[in-house]
């Protein structure tokens, strides 16, 4: 029996060994659905997009930014008010 | 990061936000033309064709660690924002040995989850702590 620190995430169980079989072909058709990828605790999604940054325009890699504490903000538009 | 050309980001920050931030933008203004990234990450409002305001805070690992996503009209509050990025730069210093209670800020009580917290809380932390 391992020891666990206790930490502020709750301890979970579940199966243990290989996920049971394949996936319907059904079931993978309704997972094809865009949605989001998001989820805390999991990898941000990797991306490249142009910029403007200070008198330049630039192309910024999410990934490159690595070892860096990242705040990505996303607005309806330029010119916007709020 | 908006919908609009990297062109756009030029104008808006040379005749507008410039005139209410010296120096201009700090950081870079990305553009997301068609809301590609916007759709990944789940802001991207296709009927508007265009992005909520979305706020991601990724940690050095890549690894997204809160976010927090509104409608156009309202907007963010960056003293939280700066909070929470404190409080998760606090807990990954620590390797996770202290936690950042409800309305931690830098300077108040941390908590150290451990067996002898468990039920015990209310011995270390009040409910006025959670408050400013």
């Amino acid at each position: 029996m391992a020891k666990k620190a206790a930490g502020c995430a709750r301890p979970v169980g579940g199966p243990v060994g290989e996920e049971s079989g394949t996936v319907p072909e059904t079931e993978q058709q309704t997972v094809k659905e865009v949605q989001s990828m998001i989820k805390v605790g999991k990898k941000a999604p990797d991306f490249v997009a142009p910029g403007y940054h200070k008198g330049e325009f630039v192309s910024v890699k999410l990934s490159e930014y690595l070892g860096k504490w990242v705040l990505l903000c996303f607005y309806p538009g330029d010119f916007t008010f709020v | 990061m908006s919908i609009d050309s990297q062109f756009t980001h030029k104008m808006w920050n040379d005749h507008e936000l410039s005139r209410m931030v010296d120096g201009g933008v700090p950081f870079p203004m990305l553009s997301d033309a068609g809301g590609k990234v916007g759709t990944v990450y789940g802001v991207y409002d296709e009927e508007a064709g265009v992005e909520a305001r979305g706020r991601f805070i990724i940690d050095p690992d890549g690894v997204v660690q809160g976010y927090e996503v509104l409608t156009p009209p309202v907007g963010r509050n960056v003293n939280e924002t700066m909070r929470q990025v404190q409080a998760f730069q606090l807990v990954r210093a620590t390797g996770g040995a202290e936690a950042a209670p409800s309305g931690w800020r830098p300077g108040k009580q941390t908590l150290k989850p451990g067996i002898d917290l468990v039920g015990n809380v209310w011995k270390e932390w009040k409910t006025e702590q959670a408050f400013d």
